[in-house]
C-alpha cells in the first residue's frame, strides 16, 4: 500500500497561521476556519496539530495570546502576532516562494 | 530544519519527476539531478533518499536493477514503473493545488 | 511482495543486505569522486547502520522465525487490555457455540449420510398430491400390497425395499415380569445386503428371512442397543424376546454407527417385513416405506417411469371403488396424484421433514449473529488498532512492513477466536442436546445422535479460522495503512477508516433488525397459535390410552368409565375414538344433505361416548348429548342400512344448512361403496379444533361409539391431573384384568407436541435476537466511546473555541445515527424480502404484519440508549484538561 502524505506541510502550516494572524488578531477556531476557507477545502486543519503549533509559536516568542470574551460571549483564547513573528512570516514567505518556485522549475523543466 | 520540511511532502513527488526524465539512475544521480535543476534551491537530505526509494520499490512506483559502470563498480539504478507514472500524475495535481492554495493564504492583505 | 517473494527472501537475506550495502558504498564512493570528503557524508547519512536497518527491513520481513514470538506477543496484547478481551472473547463464545450447535443439529438432521454402500443411489417412493386446502403436499408411507406390487413391477432394473417406520413397542425379554420399550424398524430382507452392512455379531437380516409371512421370527439389534442394554454381551445371540404375538429370536448386531434410517430416531431392533402378519395383505395399513437403489445401468428416473405408469394404472383400478358420488374435484385431484422419488442418501424421516425449513431459518439466523459478533470484535478491535496507532507508526517508521502488521494483528486475532471458539465448542456441547430434548415429547422422545467426531471439529477449525479472518482482517489492513508521519505527530487517522467502522455498524444494525424481524415474527406466530381459541378445554384432562384382549361391547367400556367417574378428584370421564388433537382423523367426504348438491366437502369425524362434551368443555348450543344406547348409521346384519343419530358443530352447520341450526335435521352418511345410512342431527356444538392446532375448524360429526377393542380415556380431574394416574391405572387393572393401559398422558401435552415446532422456533429465535440485540449495542457503544476518545482533543478545542453542547453531541452522533437508521432500513428491506421464506411457518402473522415493526423499536430506544453515555461524556469534555494533557 502506497499512501502519499496529505497532511499540511508542518513548515507551511506555521506559515499560514502567522500569515493569517498578521490580518487581526484571532482565535484558534477562527483561524482554522480561515485557512480552510480561504485554501478552497484544500488544508483540512487539524485542530490538534494547530495547538501544537500555537504552543510552539507563542514559546518562541512569534505568537502572544490572551483570554478574551468572543462576540457569542464565550471565553476563547486569542491569538496576536508579535513583532519578531511578523519579521519570521517575512523570512518564511520568501523561503517558501523561494521552493516552490524551485519545484514549480523543475516540473516544468525539460529534459 | 526548514528545508527538509519543504520537501517532507514533495520528495516523492521530485523524485518520480526526475525518474520520468532521466532514467535509469542511481540513488546519487537523482540527489545531484534535484539539486542541480533546482539551482540548489532545494537539498535532499541523503538520510532521506535511499528509505524513499526503497519505499516507492516496495509500492511498485519504481523499479531497480544494478548497472555496471565504466570504472567497474556496480550501480543500483532506478527507473519509473507505470504505476509511479500514474502516481506522478496526481503528486503533481496535488501540488498545483497545495501551492496555489498557500498562495492564496499569502495574497490576503 | 508475493508470499513466495517473501520467503525466498528469509533465505536471501544475507546477499539483500550486501546488496544494500554496496549501493551505499557506491553511493559514498560516487560523492567522493566528486570531491566530497567520504566522512561528510556518511555524517550527512545519519547512522548508516539505522540506514541499513531501515533500507532493509522493508524489503525483508523475518516470516517464520516471528511465529512463535507473533504468539506470545498476542497473548500479553490481550492480556494488556483484559476488559475488551473478554467482552471480544465472550461475545465471540456466545456466537461460535450458538453456531456449532446449530451445525450439529442440522448436521444430525439433514446433512450426515448414512454410514451405507453408495448412499447417493438410494432414494425413497413419495406422492405428491393436493391436500384439503390446496396446498401440495406429498406423503411417503406405503403399505406392504403396493411395495410387492411394484416390486414385480421394476422386475430386475432395481432394489426396492421395504424399510418400516420406526415405532416404539413393548417387548419382554426371556422370562421378565415387566416390558420394555424399544423402537423396532421392520424391513425387508434385501435392505442389509443393499447397504453393503456387515454384522457386528452374529448375522443380519437376510433375504431368506424374508420370504413367508409371519416364517421368521428372527431379530437383529442396533449395536448402541447392545451395548446399552445388553453391555455388549455376545451371549445375546439365541436369546428370545416376545413382541405382539411372537418370539423373537435374536441372530445378530448391526454394525457400529448404523442406527436405522430416520433422523431423529433411533432404531434398537430391526425385524424382518413380513413378520409384521397385519400389514402384509392389508390395504391402507401404511406404515412402510419404500426405498430403491437402481441397479446398474439404470437411472433412478428410469425406474421412477416405469412405477408413474404402473402408479396411474393403479390409480385408475382403485377409482372403480370410488363411492359413484365421489365429487369430480376429488377424482380429478386424485388422478394428478404423481409418483416422486426422493433422495435417501441422509436418511427419511418425520422429523427431518417436518424440522429441515425451520432448522435452516435458525441457522440463518444464527450465521447473521455470528456476522453480528464478528463485526463488533472487529470494530473492537479496530479501534484498539487505532487507539494503538502510534505504536504501529513506531513499527513502521523502524522499517516494520506491511504484512509483517497483518501478521501480528492476524495472530491475535486467531488467538481471540480460538479462545472463543473453546468456551464455544463447550456451550455447544451444552446447548445442542438442551434443543434436542427441547423437541422431546414425553412418550416419544426425538433421539438425536449428535456428532462430536471430527465433523463437528473440522467444522469449529473451519469456522475459527474464517472468523478470525473476518473480524481480522480490516483492523489488520487498518494497522497496516497506518501513516508514521500524522501518527506520530498525535494526528487523527483520515476519515476513510471511520467510514469503514461506520459502514461495518451499519451492516451490523442490518442484520440485528433482520434477526430481531424473523424473530419478532416467530414469536407472533407463536403467540397467536398459543392464544388461539381451541373449542375446548384441555388443561386437567388425562388421556388414557387403553385396550381390551378383545373387541368389548360398549357396555364394558362405558362401566369402566363410570368407575373412573368415581373415583375421588375425578369431575367427569368419557370415551372417544381418539383424543383430539392427537394426530389421528377420520375424513369422511360422501356426507349428503337432501337438498344440497354434493361437493365432495370433507368432514371430520369422531366417535364419543355420552359426557365427552361435558369432559372436553365443549360447549352445547343446542339439542342434546348422546345417551347410552345412541347408534351411529351403520350397515345391519342384513346389509341393509340402518339409521343413527349424530352431532354436528357449527362449522357442519354453516356448511351444510347455511348457519341455521341443524337440530331435528337428517342427513345420509356412507356406510359402505355406494351405500348411505340416514343421520339424524340431535345436538348442536361450538366448533373445536380437531387434527391439527393450526388449521381452521373444519365441519366436523360426532358419532356414538361402535363396541370395539381401543379406546381412549378422557378424564376430567379437578387438580393435577398426571398425579392421580397411577390410581387411576391401579383401578383399571385392577376392574379388569384383561385390559391394558398403554400410556397416559395430559391433552396439554398433545398441544404442546403440536406446537413445539412452533416454540422451538420462537424460544431460539428470541434467544438469537436478543444476543444479537445485546451484541449491536454494545458494537454501538464501542464505536462511539471510540470516536469520543479519538475526537477528544478536537472537541476539546471545540467547546474551548465557543461550540455548544449540542452542536458537539450532533456532531459526533449524527452520522451514527443516519448509519443506525440506514442498516435499520436496509434490514427491513431484507426482513420482508425474506418474508416468504418464513411465511409457511407462520401461523396467521404476516411479514408486513405491523407487530413485525416491534422490534425495529426496541432496536431503535436500545441504539439510542446505546448513545446516551459516550454522548453525555463529550459534552462533559473539560477542554482545559485536555488541552493540558498535550
Amino acid at each position: 500500500m502506497y499512501e502519499p502524505n496529505t497532511d499540511v506541510i508542518q513548515g507551511t502550516l506555521d506559515m499560514l497561521i502567522l500569515k493569517t494572524l498578521s490580518l487581526e488578531p484571532m482565535h484558534g477556531f477562527g483561524i482554522a476556519r480561515r485557512i480552510e476557507q480561504i485554501s478552497r477545502g484544500v488544508f483540512k486543519v487539524n485542530p490538534g496539530s494547530l495547538l501544537t503549533a500555537f504552543q510552539r509559536l507563542e514559546r518562541v516568542g512569534w505568537l502572544n495570546s490572551e483570554w478574551r470574551q468572543t462576540d457569542k460571549s464565550r471565553r476563547a483564547k486569542f491569538y496576536s502576532l508579535t513583532r519578531s513573528g511578523r519579521k519570521q512570516l517575512e523570512i518564511e514567505t520568501t523561503n517558501w516562494n523561494r521552493r516552490a518556485s524551485a519545484i514549480a522549475r523543475l516540473l516544468k523543466a525539460e529534459g | 530544519m526548514a528545508k527538509t520540511d519543504a520537501l517532507q511532502g514533495s520528495l516523492d513527488l521530485l523524485v518520480l519527476k526526475i525518474l520520468s526524465r532521466r532514467a535509469p539512475l542511481h540513488g546519487y544521480g537523482i540527489m545531484t539531478a534535484i539539486e542541480e535543476i533546482s539551482g540548489d534551491a532545494l537539498r535532499v537530505e541523503e538520510g532521506s533518499i535511499y528509505p524513499a526509494l526503497h519505499r516507492m520499490e516496495e509500492a511498485g512506483l519504481v523499479r531497480a536493477k544494478w548497472i555496471e559502470k565504466s570504472n567497474g563498480r556496480r550501480a543500483r539504478s532506478y527507473e519509473m514503473t507505470a504505476r509511479g507514472r500514474k502516481q506522478l500524475t496526481s503528486e503533481e495535481a496535488r501540488w498545483t493545488a497545495v501551492t496555489s492554495a498557500v498562495q492564496r493564504v499569502l495574497k490576503l492583505a | 511482495m508475493s508470499w513466495i517473494g517473501r520467503f525466498t527472501n528469509l533465505f536471501r537475506r544475507d546477499r539483500l543486505h550486501e546488496e544494500i550495502a554496496e549501493e551505499l558504498a557506491s553511493h559514498i564512493a560516487e560523492a567522493v569522486e566528486r570531491g566530497r570528503s567520504a566522512g561528510e557524508v556518511r555524517k550527512a547519512f545519519g547512522n548508516e547502520l539505522l540506514q541499513r536497518e531501515r533500507s532493509r527491513d522493508i524489503k525483508l520481513v523475518p516470516w517464520l522465525d516471528s511465529l512463535a514470538s507473533d504468539v506470545v506477543f498476542g497473548w500479553r496484547q490481550l492480556r494488556k487490555r483484559p476488559a475488551v478481551s473478554t467482552a471480544a472473547i465472550l461475545s465471540l463464545a456466545l456466537a461460535i457455540g450458538a453456531t456449532t450447535a446449530a451445525f450439529r443439529l442440522v448436521d444430525a438432521v439433514l446433512l450426515r449420510t448414512l454410514p451405507v454402500a453408495h448412499p447417493d443411489r438410494l432414494f425413497y417412493l413419495a406422492v405428491n398430491y393436493v391436500d384439503r386446502d390446496g396446498q401440495p403436499d406429498y406423503r411417503d408411507d406405503f403399505d406392504y400390497p403396493t411395495f410387492q406390487k411394484y416390486r414385480e413391477a421394476v422386475a430386475d432394473r432395481a432394489d426396492l425395499m421395504v424399510v418400516g417406520i420406526n415405532a416404539r413397542q413393548d417387548v419382554v425379554f426371556g422370562s421378565a415380569a415387566e416390558p420394555e420399550r424399544v423402537y423396532r424398524q421392520y424391513i425387508s430382507g434385501n435392505v442389509f445386503n443393499v447397504f453393503s452392512l456387515q454384522a457386528a455379531l452374529g448375522r443380519l437380516i437376510a433375504p431368506y428371512d424374508d420370504l413367508t409371512t409371519g416364517g421368521s421370527p428372527v431379530a437383529v439389534l442396533s449395536y448402541e442397543y447392545w451395548t446399552r442394554r445388553f453391555a455388549r454381551d455376545p451371549g445375546v445371540l439365541g436369546k428370545t424376546f416376545r413382541m405382539g404375538s411372537d418370539l423373537f429370536r435374536i441372530v445378530g448386531v448391526a454394525p457400529r454407527g448404523f442406527i436405522g434410517t430416520e433422523p431423529g430416531a433411533v432404531t434398537d431392533v430391526f425385524v424382518p417385513a413380513m413378520m409384521n402378519t397385519e400389514a402384509i395383505h392389508s390395504l391402507g395399513w401404511s406404515w412402510f416405506r419404500i426405498w430403491m437403489h437402481p441397479k446398474p445401468g439404470f437411472s433412478a428416473e428410469q425406474v421412477r417411469q416405469l412405477l408413474q405408469v404402473f402408479f396411474l394404472r393403479e390409480h385408475q383400478e382403485r377409482l372403480k371403488e370410488f363411492d359413484s358420488r365421489t365429487a369430480k374435484t376429488a377424482i380429478k385431484a386424485f388422478l394428478n396424484e404423481k409418483l416422486l422419488l426422493l433422495p435417501a442418501a441422509s436418511g427419511a424421516s418425520d422429523v427431518k421433514r417436518q424440522y429441515r425449513r425451520p432448522l435452516l431459518i435458525l441457522a440463518a439466523l444464527v450465521i447473521l449473529v455470528l456476522l453480528i459478533a464478528c463485526m463488533n470484535v472487529g470494530n473492537l478491535l479496530a479501534a484498539q488498532a487505532a487507539a494503538r496507532a502510534r505504536e504501529m507508526a513506531l513499527r513502521v517508521s523502524i522499517g516494520a512492513g506491511q504484512w509483517r502488521l497483518i501478521q501480528l494483528v492476524l495472530m491475535e486475532s486467531t488467538l481471540l477466536a480460538a479462545i472463543a471458539s473453546a468456551l464455544g465448542t463447550f456451550f455447544a456441547s451444552w446447548s445442542a442436546p438442551l434443543v434436542v430434548s427441547m423437541l422431546h415429547v414425553p412418550e416419544d422422545p426425538v433421539r438425536l445422535v449428535l456428532n462430536s467426531g471430527w465433523r463437528s471439529l473440522a467444522f469449529s477449525v473451519a469456522l475459527t479460522s474464517l472468523v478470525a479472518l473476518l473480524f481480522g482482517l480490516a483492523p489488520a489492513l487498518r494497522a497496516s495503512g497506518v501513516k508514521p508521519i500524522s501518527a506520530l505527530k498525535g494526528g487523527q487517522e483520515p476519515p476513510s477508516r471511520r467510514r469503514g467502522m461506520k459502514a461495518l455498524l451499519a451492516a451490523q444494525m442490518a442484520f440485528c433488525v433482520l434477526v430481531q424481524f424473523v424473530a419478532g415474527l416467530f414469536v407472533a406466530s407463536f403467540q397467536r397459535l398459543s392464544n388461539r381459541p381451541l373449542g375446548f378445554s384441555a388443561e386437567h384432562v388425562l388421556v388414557m390410552d387403553l385396550s381390551a384382549s378383545q373387541k368389548q361391547p360398549l357396555q364394558v367400556w362405558m362401566q369402566m368409565a363410570d368407575q373412573l367417574h368415581g373415583t375421588p378428584g375425578v369431575q367427569s370421564a368419557a370415551l372417544a375414538g381418539w383424543p383430539l388433537l392427537s394426530r389421528n382423523r377420520w375424513t369422511e367426504m360422501g356426507v349428503r344433505v337432501p337438498g344440497k348438491l354434493t361437493e365432495g366437502r370433507p368432514s371430520y369425524v369422531l366417535d364419543v361416548s355420552p359426557g365427552f362434551f361435558e369432559t372436553m368443555r365443549i360447549d352445547q348450543i343446542d339439542g342434546r348429548d348422546f345417551r347410552r344406547g345412541d347408534l351411529p348409521p351403520r350397515l345391519g346384519a342384513s346389509t341393509q342400512p340402518l339409521p343413527g343419530v349424530g352431532i354436528v358443530n357449527e362449522a357442519f352447520a354453516r356448511v351444510y344448512f347455511k348457519g341455521e341450526n341443524p337440530v331435528g335435521r337428517s342427513l345420509w352418511l356412507p356406510i359402505a361403496k355406494d351405500l348411505s345410512a340416514p343421520m339424524q342431527i340431535v345436538g348442536y356444538v361450538r366448533d373445536a379444533v380437531y387434527y391439527d392446532v393450526r388449521e381452521r375448524v373444519h365441519p366436523t360429526m360426532y358419532l356414538p361409539m361402535n363396541p370395539r377393542q381401543h379406546d381412549a380415556f378422557l378424564v376430567r380431574t379437578a387438580g393435577d391431573p398426571l398425579a392421580l394416574a397411577p390410581t387411576l391405572r391401579s383401578l383399571v387393572l385392577k376392574a379388569r384384568s384383561d385390559f391394558q393401559v398403554h400410556t397416559i398422558e395430559t391433552q396439554s401435552d398433545f398441544i404442546r407436541w403440536q406446537m413445539l415446532r412452533e416454540r422451538l422456533l420462537a424460544t431460539l429465535s428470541l434467544f438469537f435476537a436478543i444476543v444479537a440485540l445485546l451484541l449491536a449495542v454494545v458494537g454501538l457503544y464501542g464505536l462511539l466511546n471510540y470516536l469520543v476518545t479519538q475526537q477528544r482533543r478536537e472537541i476539546g478545542i471545540r467547546i474551548a473555541l465557543g461550540a455548544r453542547p449540542t452542536q458537539v453531541v450532533r456532531r459526533v452522533t449524527t452520522d451514527l445515527l443516519a448509519m443506525v437508521s440506514f442498516g435499520l432500513f436496509l434490514g427491513l428491506a431484507g426482513g420482508l424480502a425474506c418474508g416468504r421464506f418464513v411465511e409457511s411457518i407462520l401461523y396467521e402473522v404476516k411479514p408486513t404484519d405491523p407487530a413485525a415493526a416491534a422490534p425495529l423499536l426496541a432496536l431503535f430506544a436500545a441504539a439510542l440508549l446505546a448513545v446516551l453515555p459516550p454522548a453525555i461524556r463529550a459534552v462533559h469534555i473539560d477542554p482545559a484538561e485536555t488541552l493540558r494533557s498535550e
